[in-house]
C-alpha cells in the first residue's frame, strides 16, 4: 500500500511553467529521492503530490485512486519539512498526536502510537516538552515522529536534513534509512545533496528545469548517465568533461570521473594548480591548455607540487562519450 | 577602560534626553491631575502648585459623580471602544490572512485598497456617513461608532499584520493542512500566536484615537444615553462659563481605563515595535 503514479503531471504560475509534464512510478515500499540544483522544480513536484500546490494538468495517483482533488489531510500522507513546522504552542506528544486527533482516533489509541513512535526515535523523554526547549536535532526526530504516528501510504521529506550540522545530518540520514528499513513504507525524498540521494535511494529521479532528466537506481546513474548534466551532477568531485575531438575521437565530449585518471599516462597533460589532501584521498586540481580544468582523485595520501607538470592516462571502457547536445552516445 | 567610560557618557546623555522628553511628554497630564484635586480659587491662583492641605478639594469628582451619567459615560466608552477593537483585530487579521497567504488574482490590487484608508483620513465623509447613519436609523446609537471606528482602524491593522503574517513560516501553516487543520483552525491556533506582538501593536495603536475622539460621538450619536466619556466632559465646559475642577477631574478619570488597556498590551507592545528593529 502506498504506490504513486504520476502522469505528465505539469504545474503553471501565470505563463511561466515550472513543471514540465513528468511522468513517475515509484513502486510500493521504495524510497524516491528526487535530486536537482535549486529552481529545478523538486519542491514544487513534492508539494504536488502532498497536495498542497494545485496541479495544472496531468494525474496524480496513489494506491491506483487519483489524488488530484482531495485535501492534503485526505491523501493518507505525511510531509517533514526543512524547518521542522512543529507546532510551538503544543508538547511533542501532542505535536506527533494531532493529525490523529483531527481525524477522530480513540485517546488510547493515539497515546499508543505516540509512545511507539518515540520509543523508535528515542523521544520517550522528551514527550511532556515544548518545541522551543529541544536542539535541532531534536525537533526534526520530533517532525519525523509526528510523520510516523499517522501511519501514512507515502512518507514525504522536504530537505529534511538542510538545517543540521554536518555530524547530526549523517546520523540522521542514518536514522531515515533504518526508519525506512523498520517500517517498509514509500518514502519520496527531496534534497540537492547528491550524497544524500546515493545513500538513501532505492531510486533516484535527477530533475532539471522541471524536466525529468533521468531516473534510475543510484549506481546505474553513477555507471550509466543519459546525459551530461546527469553526469555532472553524480558524483562527488564532479565528472570531468574532456574535448574529445582534441583527443582524436569522433564524439564531441568524453566524461571522466576524478578516480578514473591516473597519473602517468601520455594522453593529457596539466599544470598541477592546487591540491587537496584528505588522508583517505588527495584531489589533485590540474590546468589543462586543451580541456580546462580537471580534477583527479588519488587514493592515500601523494605529493604533488604547484605548477608541476603531470601526465594522465584513462582506460578508454571506464570513459563515456556525449554529443554535441549532452546527449550520451552509447 | 576608555571604551566603558565612553559608553557611560553616552546612555548618561541618552537617558537625559529620554527623562527630558519623559517629563515634557507627561507635563500636561500631571497639571490636569494635580489640578483636579484642588479648589477653584487654588487653581487659577497657581496652576503649579501641588494640592497643599488647604488647597486640596474632591469638589470636581464630587461633581463628576453627583452629575449621575458618568459611570454611563465611561461604560459608553469602553464598550465602544472595546468592540471597536475586538473588529478591528479580528477582521484585520483575516484581510491581512487572506492576502498573506492565499495566491488570487488582484491580490495587490485588493491590498492597497485596503492600505488606502491609511492615507485618507475617514472625516472627510463625514456627511456622507451621517447621512448613512440616518437612513439606516443607526444615529444615537453605539453601534453606529463602533461600526465607524471599525472601518477607521481596518487599514492600518490590515496593513502591519499582513506584513507580520508574511513572514510566519509556510511550513507550519502547510503542516496543519496536511494534519487536517481546517484554514480557520490554522489562522486561529497557528498564526495568530505567532504575530501576537503585532497585534499588541495594532491595538494600542487603534484604541487610543477611538477613546479620545469627540467628533464621531458629538456628530453621529450625540444622546444621552449614547455620550462617551470625552464628549460628557463637555457639558463642564460652556461658552461663558467652565468648571474648570470638574472638566479636570473628568479627564483625570478617563485616563484610567486607557492606561489600564494600555499595560495591558504593552509587554506584547515593545516586542512588536522592536521585532523588526532587534534580530
Amino acid at each position: 500500500m502506498g504506490a504513486l503514479t504520476l502522469n505528465q503531471v505539469t504545474k503553471s504560475f501565470g505563463t511561466t511553467q515550472v513543471i514540465k509534464g513528468v511522468d513517475l512510478n515509484v513502486e510500493d515500499g521504495e524510497f524516491c529521492v528526487f535530486v536537482g540544483p535549486s529552481g529545478c522544480g523538486k519542491s514544487t513536484l513534492l508539494r504536488m503530490i502532498a497536495g498542497l500546490e494545485d496541479v495544472t494538468s496531468g494525474d496524480v495517483t496513489i494506491d491506483g485512486a487519483r489524488v488530484n482533488d482531495l485535501a492534503p489531510a485526505r491523501r493518507e500522507i505525511a510531509m517533514v519539512f526543512q524547518s521542522y513546522a512543529l507546532y510551538p504552542h503544543l508538547t511533542v506528544r501532542d505535536n506527533m498526536g494531532l493529525a490523529l486527533k483531527q481525524a477522530g482516533t480513540p485517546r488510547a489509541q493515539i497515546l499508543q502510537a505516540t509512545e511507539k513512535a518515540a520509543e523508535m526515535l528515542a523521544l520517550a523523554h522528551l514527550l511532556e516538552r515544548r518545541p522551543a526547549e529541544l536542539s535541532g536535532g531534536q525537533r526534526q526526530r520530533v517532525a519525523i515522529g509526528r510523520a510516523i504516528v499517522r501511519r501514512p501510504k507515502l512518507f514525504l521529506f522536504d530537505e529534511p536534513l538542510s538545517n543540521l550540522d554536518a555530524a547530526l545530518r549523517v546520523q540522521t540520514r542514518i536514522e531515515i534509512a533504518r526508519l525506512h528499513r523498520e517500517l517498509g513504507a514509500t518514502m519520496i525524498y527531496v534534497t540537492h545533496d547528491q550524497v544524500e540521494a546515493m545513500t538513501l535511494a532505492d531510486k533516484i529521479v535527477v530533475l532539471r528545469g522541471g524536466v525529468v532528466e533521468q531516473v534510475g537506481r543510484p549506481m546505474d546513474l553513477y555507471n550509466d548517465p543519459d546525459n551530461t548534466f546527469v553526469a555532472g551532477f553524480i558524483g562527488s568531485p564532479q565528472m570531468n568533461f574532456l574535448d574529445a575531438g582534441k583527443l582524436g575521437l569522433r564524439s564531441d565530449r568524453l566524461g571522466i570521473r576524478p578516480e578514473h585518471l591516473v597519473p602517468g599516462g601520455g594522453q593529457i597533460s596539466g599544470r598541477v594548480s592546487h591540491v587537496e589532501k584528505l588522508g583517505g584521498e588527495t584531489l589533485v586540481y590540474l590546468s589543462s591548455d586543451d580541456h580546462g580544468l580537471l580534477t583527479v582523485r588519488l587514493f592515500g595520501e601523494q605529493d604533488y607540487a604547484v605548477d608541476e607538470v603531470v601526465g594522465l592516462g584513462f582506460e578508454p571502457n571506464r570513459a563515456f562519450h556525449f554529443d554535441a547536445e549532452g546527449r550520451r552516445l552509447r | 577602560m576608555s571604551q566603558a567610560r565612553h559608553s557611560t557618557a553616552r546612555s548618561l546623555a541618552a537617558h537625559a534626553v529620554l527623562i527630558l522628553y519623559t517629563v515634557i511628554a507627561l507635563f500636561p497630564v500631571f497639571v490636569v491631575v494635580i489640578n483636579s484635586f484642588k479648589n477653584r480659587r487654588a487653581i487659577f491662583a497657581d496652576p503649579l502648585a501641588v494640592p497643599t492641605a488647604e488647597s486640596f478639594d474632591l469638589v470636581g469628582y464630587r461633581t463628576v459623580l453627583a452629575q449621575g451619567d458618568f459611570v454611563l459615560y465611561f461604560q459608553n466608552s469602553l464598550i465602544v471602544t472595546v468592540a471597536s477593537l475586538f473588529f478591528v483585530l479580528l477582521f484585520g487579521a483575516m484581510a491581512a490572512f487572506a492576502l498573506s497567504e492565499y495566491r488570487f488574482r488582484g491580490n495587490m490590487l485588493m491590498g492597497l485598497y485596503l492600505a488606502l484608508g491609511i492615507m485618507i483620513p475617514i472625516r472627510l465623509g463625514t456627511v456622507a456617513i451621517l447621512q448613512m447613519m440616518v437612513a439606516s436609523g443607526l444615529v444615537n446609537t453605539l453601534t453606529a461608532l463602533v461600526l465607524v471606528y471599525t472601518a477607521q482602524g481596518l487599514p492600518l491593522a490590515v496593513f502591519i499584520l499582513s506584513e507580520f503574517m508574511r513572514g510566519v513560516s509556510d511550513d507550519l501553516k502547510n503542516a496543519g493542512r496536511i494534519d487536517g487543520l481546517s484554514e480557520y483552525t490554522i489562522f486561529f491556533r497557528l498564526v495568530l500566536p505567532l504575530v501576537r506582538p503585532a497585534m499588541a501593536t495594532v491595538a494600542v495603536f487603534t484604541m487610543i484615537p477611538i477613546w479620545n475622539d469627540l467628533w464621531f460621538p458629538l456628530i453621529l450619536a450625540p444622546s444621552e444615553a449614547t455620550k462617551t466619556i470625552t464628549l460628557g466632559s463637555q457639558v463642564f465646559i460652556g461658552q461663558f462659563v467652565t468648571n474648570w475642577n470638574a472638566v479636570l477631574a473628568a479627564l483625570s478619570l478617563a485616563i484610567l481605563p486607557v492606561l489600564v488597556l494600555y499595560l495591558i498590551f504593552s509587554r506584547q507592545l515593545i516586542r512588536g515595535i522592536t521585532a523588526g528593529a532587534v534580530k
